[in-house]
C-alpha cells in the first residue's frame, strides 16, 4: 500500500487547488469574452456543459504532450519517438518527421515479441498471404479457420484448462462476456482497482456489483458472508449465482493478486471466481503460464480464466478458457462471438508461434532465456530503484513497477526531462489514478539489456534528483573490498 | 339483600361527598378573577395525563443483528445456480472450418465451395497490393502494438490512416479503433449521459443496443425504418418539454440494418433532425465503400451534405477487408473521444498492419470506382434470380449488399423458423458446395425483428455463382419448405 506523507498530501492538494482556482480565473474571462460572440449552433445543447470537461480544459491540456506520443518504429527495447510541436500552446500539437531514438520503458513487451522475431515473422507472413489480413465475417458464419481452432487448443493446453474460445480484442472479451454468465439476480464482487473492462461489463450485466477492497480476502470475506445472509437488495430473495472478479497483476500497482487466499474464500462460501490475466499471462511464473503457477493455484480452482495476447505475446486479442460446458454455452450464445469479426489470422498465427517458443516447442530454448531474463531484469531494476530511494510499489517478479510521483508538476517535468535524455516512460494522473497519487510507471521488458537498464538507472536517478521524488533515504553505495583495503 | 343495602349506602355517600367537595367552592383558590372550581382539577389532571402519554415513544420491538452462527448457517444453506445453463440436445455447435482466404472461392473440409458469407463487398481479400503493404508493415513494425494510445502505442501508420479516412469523407477529422464493434459501443457512452434522451430504432444490431444501455439515458424506440413513427416519437418527446432546450438528444440509426437489410432514408432523418434539434449517429459499417457514386457512404448516396450528420461510426472489418473501426465529424466531436471513449482509452491500439491495410484499401477504392458497378450488377442480377424462389422471398432493400431472404409464411416461433433456415444452409453446403448463413441471435440480443438467410454479396463473385446459389437455393428450399408452401 502507498504511504502518504503528510506534507506531501499538504502540497500537492495545495498544488491542484492552485491550478483549479487558474482554471476557474480564465474560464471566467472566456465566458466575459464569448458573451459578445454568437453562438452559432442555436437550439443545440453543447457537448460538453460546464464542469463537465474541466479537467481535461484546464488541466490535461497543459501536459497534453506527455501523453500519446507519437512512434515511428516497432515498440522494441529501442525505439523513434516522433518529435511535436505547438503553436498554440498545447491545444493542438502537429508532428514534424524527426524522430529521437529512445529507451522504451513504457510498452507492453514483456517477451520481447513486439518487433520482428526470427521464427515468429516469416510464418506470420505466410499466413498473411494465405488467408489475408481479415476473414471479413463473424466466427460463427465464416469466419473460423484452420488457425483459430489450432490456437484455441493451443490455449487451453498452455493455461491448463479443458477448452478455450478466442475473441479479436481483450476489452470485448470481458464486456461481452461477464453479461452472458451473469444477469439480473446475480452478484459480481469485484476489486476495488480492477480494468474499467471489467466494470463496463459487470455494469452491462444486468447483475448487483459489490466492491470488496483491493486484495484483501478479509474484507471479501466479510462482504461475502453480508451479502449471503442478507440476499438481493429489496426483496430478500437469495441470490442466483456469485461471481468474483480479481485480476492477476494489476497495471496501475504493479501488485500480485492474493490468489490461493481468495480461492480460498470464494470455495467456502460457494462463489464463482474470474481471474483476469491481462498483464501476467506469459510473463511471470516458472514456465510463463501466469499467477496460477507462480502462487501455486491449481487452474481446475478457478472457474474461468481470462487473458489477452496484446502484452507477453505481440499481437492483439483475448481469450476465455473455462470448462468445456462454459465454452459450448459462450459459443452459443456471446455476442462477441456471434456478431464481432473474427481474429485477424497473421495475428492468430503471431501467437501460435510465441506461444510455442515459450513452450520450448520451435526447437530452441529461447523461450526459457526470455522467460529467465525478464526475472531478473525485473528484480534487479526494483531493487535498483528502491536502493536510490525511489518509492516504488508492486511485488517482486512482478515487471509492472510504478515510481511514484504525486505533484502535478512532476508529472511533466519527470516526463520531459527523460525524454530530452533519451528515455520514454509513462506517466499517469487523475482518472486512471486517484487523484493525488499520480505515478510513473515502467514496464521491463526481456528484450532490454543489461547496458540499458543501467542507462535507465542513471537517468532516472539524475533526473529524481532534479525533480525531488527521492521519498526515502537511499543507500550508499558498498565500498568494495579492494579499495577499503588500500584506503587502510 | 343484607348486604346490598348498606353497600348501596356507602356508595352514595361517597358520591354525596365526592359531588360536594366538586362543587364547594374552594373560598380560597381566586386565580386571575376566576374561582377554581372542582372540575377544573380534573381537565388538568386529563390535560397532564394526555401529555404525558403523547410524549412517550411509541413501541418498536428491538432490532437484533443476525448473529454469526445464523449467518454461517444461512451461508452454509445457500446453493448457486451452475455457471452455464445445460446445452439443449440436438443444439448446432460446430462451424464450417475454412482453410483458405474467404475469397468468393475458398475450401471446406477439401473440397472448394463458392463462399457468400464474407462481407468482403468490393473483393479485397487476396488483393495483391494490399498484401505487399501489409507485409512491409509486419517487417518494420511487428504485428502488435503493445500499447494503448495514450502511452506510445500511436503509431505514424495510424495517424496517416486516420488523415486518410478524414479525407475520403470529406470531414475534418477521424479517430481509429481497434475493433468494429467496440466503436459504437464506445462512442455512445462517451457522448449520451445520464439525462439525455435517444431516439433508436427498433431493429439495431446488438452492439448498439450495448451501447445504449452503458450510455444509461432514456432510450425510446420508434418502428423499424418507419419515418412516420420516428417523426410521431419526436414529436411526441419535444412538444410542451421546455427542458428539452438544455439536454442533449440524439438519433441513432444504421445506414444497412444488419438485421433485415434495410436502407435508412437519410434525407428525411436529416429533415426531421433539423426540424427538431437532434444530433444523428449513423452507424455505417455495411455502407462504406459500398453505397454512393464513389462509395462514400449514406450520404453521398442521398447527395446529402456531410457536415449535416453530426457523428458517422463505421467498422472496417467489411468492404475495407480489414479490421478495426473509425469514427468521424467535427473537430470537437473527435477530440471529445480521445479522452472520453473508453474502447479508445483503456484498450490497446490497432495492430499497425491493418491500419496500413485500410489505407491500401481506400487507395484502391479511389482508384478503381468501377468495382461499385460491378458490385451493383452482382446485386441485381442475384435480386433477380431470386426472386421466384419457393416459400422464401427477399425483404432486403435493392442496393443493399447483405441479401435477406425470410420465409413466405412463418412457423409461429423464431426457433422453428430458424430450425428450417439452418437446414437449408446445410444442405445447400452439402449438396451443392454454396456456403450461405442464417442470422444468429444471442440471448441478450433485444431484436424482434424477424430471422432469416443472409446472402453477401462480392464485388468478386462472377455470374456463374450467382446462378449456382440461386439454383441450389430454390431446389433445397423447394425440398425442405415443401410442407409450408
Amino acid at each position: 500500500m502507498v504511504r502518504l506523507p503528510y506534507t506531501t498530501a499538504l502540497t500537492t492538494l495545495f498544488s491542484y487547488g492552485l491550478l483549479f482556482a487558474f482554471g476557474q480565473l480564465r474560464d471566467f474571462f472566456r465566458k466575459l469574452i464569448d458573451w459578445f460572440k454568437a453562438k452559432n449552433v442555436k437550439g443545440y445543447a453543447p457537448i460538453c456543459l460546464g464542469l463537465e470537461d474541466f479537467y481535461v480544459r484546464r488541466l490535461y491540456l497543459r501536459i497534453q504532450d506527455c501523453f500519446g506520443r507519437p512512434i515511428a518504429s516497432a515498440p522494441d527495447a529501442w525505439f523513434d519517438v516522433v518529435e511535436r510541436y505547438s503553436n498554440d500552446s498545447n491545444k493542438t500539437l502537429k508532428r514534424t518527421s524527426n524522430t529521437t531514438r529512445c529507451l522504451n520503458l513504457g510498452s507492453y513487451n514483456y517477451l520481447g515479441f513486439a518487433a520482428a522475431d526470427e521464427y515468429c515473422t516469416p510464418l506470420v507472413i505466410e499466413s498473411l498471404k494465405k488467408y489475408s489480413p481479415s476473414t471479413c465475417s463473424v466466427r460463427v458464419d465464416g469466419g473460423t479457420t484452420k488457425l483459430h481452432n489450432e490456437l484455441e487448443e493451443l490455449v487451453a493446453r498452455f493455461v491448463g484448462k479443458p477448452s478455450a474460445i478466442l475473441f479479436g480484442m481483450g476489452y470485448v472479451t470481458n464486456s461481452a462476456i461477464i453479461p452472458c454468465l451473469v444477469g439480473k439476480g446475480g452478484l459480481i464482487i469485484s476489486d476495488s482497482l480492477n480494468h474499467n473492462s471489467i466494470v463496463n461489463g459487470a455494469r452491462g450485466s444486468g447483475a448487483t456489483v459489490r466492491v470488496f477492497q483491493h486484495n484483501s480476502p478479509a474484507h471479501l470475506e466479510e462482504v461475502l458472508r453480508e451479502q449471503i445472509a442478507f440476499g438481493q437488495p429489496r426483496t430478500r430473495r437469495p441470490w442466483k449465482k456469485i461471481i468474483v472478479i480479481v485480476e492477476g497483476i494489476y497495471s496501475m500497482e504493479g501488485e500480485l493478486c492474493k490468489l490461493p487466499e481468495i480461492i480460498a474464500v470464494c470455495k467456502k462460501y460457494k462463489a464463482y471466481t474470474y481471474l483476469d490475466e491481462a498483464h501476467s499471462i506469459g510473463a511471470v511464473g516458472q514456465s510463463g503460464r501466469g499467477v496460477c503457477e507462480l502462487l501455486g493455484v491449481d487452474p481446475a480452482d478457478v472457474d474461468i480464466m481470462m487473458g489477452t495476447f496484446t502484452k507477453s505475446f505481440g499481437s492483439c486479442g483475448g481469450y476465455i478458457a473455462a470448462s468445456r460446458e462454459i465454452i459450448q454455452h459462450l459459443k452459443m450464445s456471446c455476442p462477441a462471438h456471434l456478431y464481432a469479426t473474427s481474429m485477424s489470422p497473421p495475428a492468430v498465427q503471431q501467437v501460435i508461434s510465441a506461444i510455442k517458443v515459450i513452450l520450448g516447442e520451435d526447437g530452441s530454448n529461447r523461450g526459457a532465456q526470455k522467460l529467465a531474463r525478464i526475472r531478473e531484469n525485473s528484480n534487479f531494476f526494483r531493487s535498483e530503484l528502491k536502493k536510490m530511494g525511489f518509492e516504488v510499489l508492486g511485488d517482486n517478479d512482478s515487471p509492472v513497477m510504478p515510481i511514484m510521483l504525486y505533484n502535478p508538476a512532476k508529472i511533466p517535468a519527470f516526463s520531459r526531462e527523460c525524454l530530452r535524455q533519451k528515455v520514454a516512460v509513462v506517466t499517469v494522473a487523475f482518472p486512471a489514478t486517484p487523484l493525488l497519487l499520480a505515478r510513473a510507471r515502467i514496464c521491463i521488458s526481456a528484450s532490454h539489456t543489461r547496458e540499458d537498464l543501467m542507462k535507465a538507472l542513471d537517468v532516472i536517478s539524475r533526473v529524481g534528483d532534479l525533480v525531488g521524488i527521492k521519498y526515502f533515504p537511499a543507500e550508499p553505495p558498498k565500498i568494495a573490498e579492494a579499495d577499503h583495503d588500500k584506503l587502510e | 339483600m343484607d348486604m346490598a343495602l348498606p353497600v348501596v349506602n356507602a356508595t352514595a355517600a361517597v358520591l354525596a361527598r365526592v359531588t360536594a367537595a366538586f362543587n364547594a367552592p374552594f373560598a380560597r383558590a381566586v386565580v386571575f378573577g376566576v374561582h377554581i372550581d372542582g372540575h377544573l382539577v380534573v381537565e388538568g389532571l386529563l390535560i397532564a395525563v394526555i401529555v404525558f402519554q403523547l410524549s412517550r415513544k411509541s413501541y418498536k420491538p428491538p432490532k437484533k443483528p443476525l448473529s454469526e452462527k445464523e449467518i454461517d448457517e444461512l451461508c452454509d444453506e445457500w446453493e448457486p445456480e451452475p455457471l452455464c445453463p445445460p446445452i439443449k440436445d440436438g443444439a448446432r455447435i460446430n462451424t464450417p472450418m475454412l482453410e483458405s482466404a474467404a475469397a468468393p472461392h475458398t475450401t471446406i473440409d477439401g473440397k472448394e465451395i463458392i463462399n457468400f458469407a464474407s462481407a468482403n463487398y468490393l473483393g479485397l481479400i487476396g488483393n495483391e497490393k494490399i498484401i505487399d503493404s501489409c507485409v512491409g508493415s509486419l517487417e518494420k513494425y511487428g504485428v502488435g502494438s503493445c500499447g494503448p494510445r495514450g502511452f506510445y502505442g500511436t503509431i505514424d501508420v495510424h495517424l496517416d490512416c486516420e488523415a486518410k479516412i478524414a479525407n475520403f469523407l470529406g470531414t475534418p477529422d477521424s479517430i481509429l479503433y481497434s475493433y468494429g464493434i467496440s466503436t459504437i459501443f464506445s462512442v455512445i457512452p462517451a457522448f449520451c449521459k445520464k439525462g439525455d434522451i435517444i431516439v433508436a430504432d427498433e431493429g439495431v444490431h446488438w452492439a448498439v443496443q450495448n451501447g445504449l444501455h452503458l450510455s444509461r439515458s432514456t432510450v425510446v424506440y420508434f418502428k423499424h425504418n418507419d419515418m412516420a413513427s420516428l417523426a410521431h416519437t419526436l414529436e411526441k418527446l419535444t412538444r410542451g418539454n421546455k427542458r428539452a432546450e438544455k439536454i442533449r438528444r440524439y438519433i441513432v440509426v444504421e445506414s444497412i440494418y444488419q438485421n433485415s437489410g434495410q436502407i435508412a432514408p437519410l434525407d428525411e432523418i436529416v429533415r426531421l433532425k433539423e426540424k427538431y434539434r437532434f444530433r444523428v449517429i449513423l452507424e455505417e459499417s455495411h455502407s462504406f465503400g459500398v453505397l454512393g457514386q464513389s462509395g462514400r457512404g449514406l450520404a453521398e448516396h442521398y447527395g446529402v451534405p456531410i457536415d449535416k450528420i453530426d457523428i458517422i461510426t463505421a467498422g472496417m472489418g467489411n468492404a475495407l477487408a480489414t479490421d478495426g473501426g473509425f469514427c468521424t465529424g467535427s473537430v470537437r466531436v473527435v477530440d471529445h473521444q480521445r479522452l472520453s471513449s473508453s474502447g479508445y482509452v483503456f484498450s490497446a491500439s490497432l495492430p499497425p498492419y491493418l491500419a496500413s491495410a485500410a489505407v491500401s484499401a481506400v487507395n484502391y477504392l479511389e482508384e478503381n470506382p468501377s468495382v461499385l458497378a460491378d458490385l451493383r450488377n452482382n446485386i441485381a442480377l442475384l435480386h433477380k434470380e431470386l426472386s421466384d424462389t419457393p416459400g422464401l422471398e427477399i425483404s432486403s432493400h435493392v442496393l443493399s449488399p447483405i441479401v435477406f431472404l425470410k420465409l413466405k409464411k412463418s412457423t409461429g416461433s423464431s426457433n422453428t423458423d430458424l430450425d428450417l433456415l439452418e437446414t437449408i444452409a446445410e444442405r445447400v453446403l452439402k449438396e451443392d458446395s454454396v456456403f450461405i448463413v442464417t442470422s444468429k441471435r444471442s440471448s441478450l440480443d433485444r431484436c424482434k425483428l424477424s430471422v432469416g438467410i443472409r446472402l453477401f454479396v462480392s464485388a468478386g463473385h462472377t455470374e456463374s455463382d450467382i446462378f449456382k446459389v440461386s439454383s441450389a437455393l430454390k431446389r433445397v428450399s423447394a425440398s425442405v419448405l415443401s410442407d409450408y408452401i
